[in-house]
């Protein structure tokens, strides 16, 4: 177990100097960060002294290396547009993400485990043929397209929801919350729907799809055959084994839910760390980007960790070999 | 239910009551642009957006009016008293939200500061090579060679208050230069003259401020409390304003204008603004960058750059792609910019069979290829704009192989940094003073780089004489003489058509019912006007 993790984690840093380094050859093709952190009326020798101070001039290799460097001792540089600490910057931002991102995935995981069930089950009911049918919808249309159907009819017809931000907010030690202000969970509910919409989608065909299979199984025959009552064979035997691999997609799942939010936040004007980065790539920022990045690439290794460790502890299988 | 809780209710009730009587006092107004500002701090950057939101904050010795009319703010009065000298008297009783009083200390430190390594108001400031105090309430700004349009540079040259910037460690600006190094209390805090002040700052989220009981000047607003929120995409700011969260937006998409009319409670809110639109053409290299014609550079021509002008149709651009908001223009300024002539202003006429004969004049009766290069996401429209034109050249044998980027893309390649990347390009252009001598400066004198002339002046248009009568209209001080040297600089740049203006492109802003606020032209948003019924 220890050498599985360490091997892991050793694995991990590769990934993220990789990470790292491919976000800093693109750098070089998102355009001149000077030309937005300068007014027309500058001049061209003050630009090209900005440039060099800023580093800019050197090798995509130069700039990566001082960026780690500063990275490991705790420094992740200043945004060139808000002159203010990167770090200060994501942390202010990624209580909004995270809020945004947890009620989703709770909304996806709730509705969407027993529609998959209820479709499973119920194969041939009307009902499930027309969740099937809304779902093969969730799965086509795009994020931004239901972002802005949503906003029409619950936003400008009915005026029942707010369109945009965040509401009123709540600094609980340091993390800001919209969740304890009736401002702030009807703000919520817009972007958290519609970045739910999705991820639900996925889970109802995901989940209907192994339930049939574990369904097929023998033990579940066995398990009829013994007389069991269907509740007990249903829940007790299937879903258990279904849910075991749909925790370990849904498990990275949860990663794409933060780092594809993006869009949800742009659409909804969220103030979380998506909408931070879509303004970085637009006005190149290049510390605030490279920071971003980084960040997306740790989560998605620390959530591969967790879903191997829970998988290692799910199922005995793996411990014997 | 006991009597107890009975009035305990009605009191809730009417001390309810008595708050929503003292709401109705406090007039909030709510607005929306697609950015921020990047920092509070006056001198950081030079920038359209972020300079008007803090002149709420801040002001200037003089400003501007609604129409861009120059009128005194920090100073009463000024003169010139010698060709190189400028007098401002200062305004007493001015106090900043701080409480300090204002002086002609301050002026001074504000000008050094602007000075300062990390400015972005250098090119401004630097016009001045000293400010003396004559006393507390007098000052003299005495510049190297005559500035007429000094007064007007002052508008954006914002005075903060010296005691306050010196306690919290804020003498130098705050820019990305000096970020890590220097305490960024300027940039998350403001204190100002103007008749808002701060209350909170969280920046690219949301941004409240609080009329100052204590302003000094007499002004239309009613407002006492002004909510600001960025919101980056247009359907989302459009939303907002048509279900009624926000009270403005600005800008709205051409295309959403008559959505905004046909909606009860709000409208959209048009106008020209004082940007101009144009086509420039590399006239400087001996062979074109992009282009299949080798070996010469068919821009150096006149005949070409002629037919160019009479194969765009400048009506159709405004009928199609404008919807009828833009004003076609014979000039690279507007109107509202001083020094402006309306009999100068005569856009080239549309005909494209001229056009063909002077191709064919010149030798490219085949006509020749060449790379446009254009903004998608800067100026209205601009890359469709660019498609039409493509589309009408043509029609005159002329291919136009687009490339159309966004803006942090296509300045790097167009601009002096990208080292003039063009042949052929789309730009828009305000000046930054109002007048006409910023243009003459940037976009019309040759490319100078040590006299920091001709930096914007992609192609290279080049002539002497522009260039002489550029440097008269910088310095004459009499304003007959002045304009003569304008208009005598404007025939020389038509005649050899040395770039090709559009148009002004239409101001797009979106209002609520109830709502008085004045459009500038510049695309200003003067809260001093804004008044909620």
């Amino acid at each position: 177990m220890f050498f599985f993790i360490a091997r892991r984690l050793l694995q991990a840093v590769g990934v993220m100097l990789a990470v790292g380094l491919i976000a800093f050859a693109l750098f070089q093709f998102v355009g001149d960060p000077v030309n937005n952190m300068t007014g027309q009326d500058t001049s061209l020798a003050e630009r090209e002294a900005l440039k060099e101070e800023l580093g800019l001039n050197d090798s995509v290799f130069v700039q990566f290396g001082r960026f780690i460097g500063n990275a490991a001792r705790g420094n992740f540089g200043h945004s060139y547009r808000q002159r203010r600490p990167v770090d200060e910057l994501i942390w202010e931002r990624f209580s909004a993400t995270i809020e945004l991102s947890a009620v989703s995935a709770l909304l996806a995981l709730l509705i969407g485990i027993p529609m998959g069930v209820y479709t499973a089950l119920k194969r041939h009911s009307w009902l499930s043929r027309a969740f099937m049918t809304l779902s093969l919808i969730g799965v086509s249309l795009p994020t931004f397209l239901i972002g802005i159907f949503l906003i029409l009819i619950f936003g400008v017809t009915l005026n029942w929801l707010p369109t945009f931000g965040r509401g009123e907010v709540v600094d609980v030690g340091g993390w800001t919350t919209g969740l304890l202000t009736l401002s702030g969970i009807k703000s919520l509910i817009l972007p958290a729907v519609t970045l739910a919409v999705f991820q639900m989608t996925f889970i109802v065909r995901l989940v209907r799809a192994e339930m049939l299979e574990v369904l097929r199984a023998d033990y579940i025959k066995f398990a009829h055959a013994r007389g069991l009552a269907a509740r007990a064979v249903n829940f007790g035997h299937a879903l258990k084994n279904t849910l075991v691999p749909v925790i370990t997609v849904i498990g990275l799942q949860i990663g794409s839910i933060v780092a594809f939010a993006i869009i949800t936040e742009s659409v909804f004007q969220w103030p979380g760390m998506g909408l931070l980065f879509i303004h970085a790539i637009h006005e190149v920022d290049i510390p605030v980007m490279a920071a971003y990045l980084m960040l997306i690439g740790l989560l998605f290794v620390i959530i591969n960790l967790v879903v191997d460790i829970l998988y290692y502890a799910i199922d005995p299988r793996l411990r014997l070999s | 239910m006991n009597t107890r809780k009975l009035t305990a209710k009605m009191t809730c009730a009417l001390l309810a009551s008595l708050l929503v009587a003292g709401a109705a006092q406090a007039n909030t107004f709510r607005f929306a642009f697609q950015g921020d500002a990047q920092s509070l701090d006056p001198h950081g950057l030079n920038e359209t957006f972020t300079l008007s939101l803090l002149g709420n904050v801040y002001e200037g010795l003089t400003a501007y009016d609604g129409d861009l009319g120059l009128i005194p703010a920090l100073a009463t009065a000024w003169e010139i008293t010698s060709p190189t000298t400028w007098r401002f008297n200062l305004r007493r009783g001015v106090t900043f939200h701080n409480g300090n009083s204002f002086n002609a200390d301050d002026v001074i430190f504000s000008w050094r500061r602007m000075i300062a390594d990390g400015s972005d108001q250098k090119s401004r400031a630097g016009l001045i090579s000293a400010i003396n105090r004559i006393d507390d309430y007098t000052v003299e700004a005495v510049t190297d060679a005559p500035q007429p349009t000094l007064a007007r540079e002052m508008v954006y040259m914002y005075v903060m208050d010296k005691e306050w910037s010196e306690a919290n460690d804020s003498t130098q600006p705050a820019s990305p230069r000096t970020a890590g190094r220097e305490n960024a209390y300027s940039t998350l805090n403001a204190n100002g003259t103007g008749p808002f002040t701060v209350t909170e700052r969280q920046p690219e989220v949301k941004t409240v401020l609080r009329r100052y009981d204590n302003y000094w000047g007499d002004i239309d607003s009613n407002v006492t409390e002004v909510i600001f929120t960025p919101i980056a995409q247009a359907a989302t700011r459009v939303a907002a304003l048509l279900s009624a969260q926000i009270d403005l937006a600005y800008p709205v998409p051409v295309q959403d204008w008559n959505r905004l009319d046909n909606t009860a409670g709000v409208r959209a809110l048009t106008g020209p603004e004082a940007r101009t639109i144009f086509l420039g053409m590399d006239q400087g290299r001996d062979e074109l960058l992009y282009s299949n014609i080798k070996g010469k550079n068919p821009f150096k021509d006149m005949r070409v750059r002629k037919a160019f002008a009479h194969a765009i149709n400048l009506d159709a651009i405004k009928r199609t792609i404008m919807r009828g908001a833009s004003t076609p223009s014979g000039l690279l300024w507007a109107p509202q910019i001083s020094g402006y002539r309306a009999a100068t202003n005569t856009p080239y006429e549309y005909d494209p069979e001229e056009s063909k004969r002077l191709l064919a004049a010149a030798g490219y009766a085949d006509g020749f290829e060449v790379t446009m290069d254009c903004p998608n996401n800067r100026y209205v429209n601009d890359e469709k704009i660019c498609q039409a034109v493509a589309g009408m050249l043509a029609r005159v044998g002329v291919t136009v192989d687009l490339l159309a980027q966004p803006k942090s893309k296509y300045f790097a390649k167009v601009l002096a940094q990208g080292g003039y990347d063009t042949s052929f390009y789309l730009l828009g252009w305000t000046p930054g003073s109002i007048d006409v001598y910023n243009v003459f400066q940037n976009l019309l004198s040759c490319q100078n780089s040590e006299q920091k002339r001709g930096q914007f002046n992609l192609g290279n248009y080049c002539n002497s004489e522009v260039d002489r009568l550029a440097d008269g209209i910088g310095s004459e001080t009499d304003a007959d003489a002045r304009q003569s040297l304008i208009d005598a600089a404007t025939r020389i740049v038509q005649r050899e058509v040395g770039y090709l203006p559009l148009h002004q492109q239409p101001l797009s802003w979106g209002v609520r019912d109830g709502i008085a606020v004045t459009q500038r032209p510049d695309n200003v948003l003067d809260l001093r006007y804004v008044v909620v019924e």
